[in-house]
């Protein structure tokens, strides 16, 4: 006979499964599937840059924000990501649009290889090993002529006879799948058991270890699933203008702009980095006649936010609402038998 | 086998210049445990005031070195009490990230003010002057730079390992919660850390702008050899600073030998392999890094 006042209690770890964030998603990417028979080819091209870029943030906030890596060398995967797809479509013949996929393979391929390395740096010495790896790239191609060299590739000798509507609709939907892929599989993935292990690693290193986390493998998996989806979200920025070079695609601006989408609008979240793309090229539709001084002010409301609301537009606002639209981190709660 | 000595000579003597600027990264880890990413962006600013500096005055600009090392001491100051004191302590990724935007803005900000020409420094005869040994010429220019990154290295350790206030230093970076309970100030610690780190940044970059010509996009390499350097002396290891700086000058001369475009390569590469083969670096002081 149980003692009645003593009630058998149990810690759940669970994550809340709110339906309304998912539906919201659905319905959205609904209704952006079937922009481009309203949108002209330059809106869809604009929007084609915000899903590559909310790709490449949802990716550096899977590394930094739940994981506790920061790279500034994110240019590095983006700039595979693109050489990758162009290869194989101009030396191999495949077709651009799943070499899209193909690109995202190598720079998953080249995450893995770079990895046992740049595991030696830790914290922030990982950032800068991660930018020392797009250097090796960038000047390698630069001076290499079969890949273009310092004047870069351009595609049109692969979608020679592909009509232009059907290039831009196909490309659109393809930035379309690449976001919703880096959205929905980091939601899932976080979610998952394997999510929890990712936070424990974050949390401290050793106590993930002591509890049967193999820290070491987290940390791989994490790091080529972030190089896959930057990858992919890269072989789509090129895709979308038909021309890359190695100066542009192994720019460590890139990894700039992805670290103000991301601590703008909030790291750690998955709303955080969709909040940031948006808000970044509204600046830049706005601002950019005003060249490097739209740069500078990009520079001090990053600083401003770090030192001010470290936690982003969207952690100020989910502190004063309880709103979570994509709750990832789980909640200690008591629940009876 | 004279190409080869040839190489070493002059590798070792551009790695005396690596080694400097790698001391001010170092120096600003090994405090305040802050990665400062603006390092390159700081050390071309330097190399611009020197412009200013000849531009309004006339004076040589090994000269205007008096003018620029107070200065950017006094920048190194402000920038940590003022911005870098008041990230969160808890994490230490958030000051590199500030450091991050300040590398961004400095050099849009030089862009705008001076264009995105190249410009140099002209110090006069001293720049094409050599001596000549055992067939190898050596430029007065690196061997001066070489000579005084010894001295000040020398100055450096004499002041943390010998004075009170090198003492207090490393009490701090110890363990700042005990040494602000005998009357230490940490954060005042640290802002005359990120002084004596930016004042190293002051030399390195005036003599930068002497060696080489630069433009306002030249701090993202300067910010990677100075990385190198500080990895593969092994972290810690004021000498291995030095070690690292002569390695990866090595391995750029022996680029170029190859190819004008190989340079940073090969200084990259060589990091890279010796990421795999020994991680912990040359002269590393422990097991792992930071």
């Amino acid at each position: 006979m149980p003692d009645r006042n003593l009630t058998p209690t149990r810690a759940d770890w669970r994550v809340s499964t709110p339906i309304i964030g998912p539906l919201l998603l659905l319905a959205l990417a609904l209704a952006l599937a079937v922009v481009p028979f309203f949108a002209e080819t330059a809106t869809l091209r604009l929007m084609v840059e915000i899903l590559a870029m909310i790709a490449m943030a949802q990716a550096w906030n899977l590394l930094a924000g739940y994981t506790g890596f920061v790279s500034v060398g994110q240019q590095a995967f983006i700039g595979i990501g693109a050489y990758g797809l162009f290869l194989f479509a101009l030396k191999a013949g495949v077709s651009p649009f799943v070499a899209v996929l193909l690109g995202g393979l190598v720079a998953a391929g080249v995450g893995a290889a770079a990895a046992p390395a740049l595991f030696h740096l830790r914290g922030p010495y990982f950032a800068i090993g991660s930018w020392v790896l797009a250097e090796l790239f960038r000047i390698f191609i630069t001076n290499t002529a079969w890949l273009g060299g310092a004047s870069g590739l351009t595609l049109a000798q692969a979608v020679r006879g592909v009509p232009l509507t059907y290039r831009t609709h196909t490309t659109y939907w393809i930035a379309l799948g690449v976001a919703l892929l880096s959205v929905v599989g980091i939601y899932c993935l976080l979610r998952s058991r394997f999510g929890l292990a990712i936070r424990t690693v974050r949390d401290n290193e050793a106590s993930a270890q002591s509890v049967g986390v193999d820290v070491a493998r987290v940390k791989l998996m994490v790091f080529v699933v972030a190089s896959f989806i930057t990858g992919c979200a890269g072989a789509v920025v090129y895709l979308n203008t038909m021309f890359v070079t190695s100066t542009a695609a192994f720019t460590v601006d890139w990894s700039a702009l992805i670290i103000f989408v991301v601590i703008v609008g909030g790291l750690g979240t998955l709303e955080g980095p969709i909040i940031g793309a948006l808000l970044y090229f509204a600046l830049r539709e706005w601002l950019a006649d005003y060249g490097t001084w739209y740069i500078i002010a990009l520079g001090v409301i990053a600083i401003t936010t770090m030192v001010l609301a470290p936690q982003g537009l969207w952690g100020s606002l989910t502190r004063r609402l309880p709103i979570e639209l994509f709750p990832a981190a789980s909640r200690l709660r008591r629940v009876n038998r | 086998m004279r190409d080869l000595i040839d190489t070493l000579v002059q590798g070792i003597l551009l790695g005396g210049f690596f080694a400097l600027s790698g001391l001010g990264l170092s120096l600003s880890f090994g405090i305040m445990r802050i990665v400062n990413i603006a390092h390159g962006d700081f050390l071309v600013v330097a190399s611009y005031l020197g412009v200013v500096i000849v531009a309004l005055t006339g004076v040589n600009p090994l000269l205007a070195l008096l003018v620029i090392v107070p200065l950017m001491f006094a920048v190194g100051y402000v920038l940590q009490r003022a911005l870098l004191n008041r990230a969160e302590t808890s994490n230490e990724l958030s000051p590199m990230l500030i450091t991050f935007g300040l590398s961004i803005i400095l050099h849009n900000a030089l862009q705008e003010i001076f264009s995105a020409d190249f410009k140099s420094l002209d110090a006069g005869p001293i720049e094409v002057a050599s001596l000549s040994a055992g067939g190898v010429n050596i430029g007065w220019l690196p061997l001066s730079i070489l000579l005084l990154a010894l001295g000040i290295f020398a100055a450096l350790h004499w002041l943390i390992a010998n004075t009170r206030f090198g003492r207090i230093v490393r009490a701090t970076v110890d363990d700042p919660e005990m040494t602000s309970l005998m009357g230490v100030d940490p954060r005042r610690i640290y802002a005359l850390g990120m002084a004596l780190s930016m004042a190293i940044v002051g030399i390195a970059g005036s003599l930068y702008g002497i060696k080489s010509s630069f433009n306002p996009m030249a701090g993202g390499d300067q910010l990677l050899f100075a990385f190198e350097t500080v990895i593969i002396g092994g972290m810690g290891s004021i000498w291995g600073t030095l070690a690292g700086g002569m390695a990866l000058g090595v391995s750029q001369m022996i680029g170029l030998r190859i190819d004008a475009g190989w340079g940073a390569f090969a200084g990259h590469l060589m990091f890279f392999v010796f990421l795999f083969v020994r991680p912990n670096g040359l002269l590393a002081k422990g097991g792992q890094h930071a």
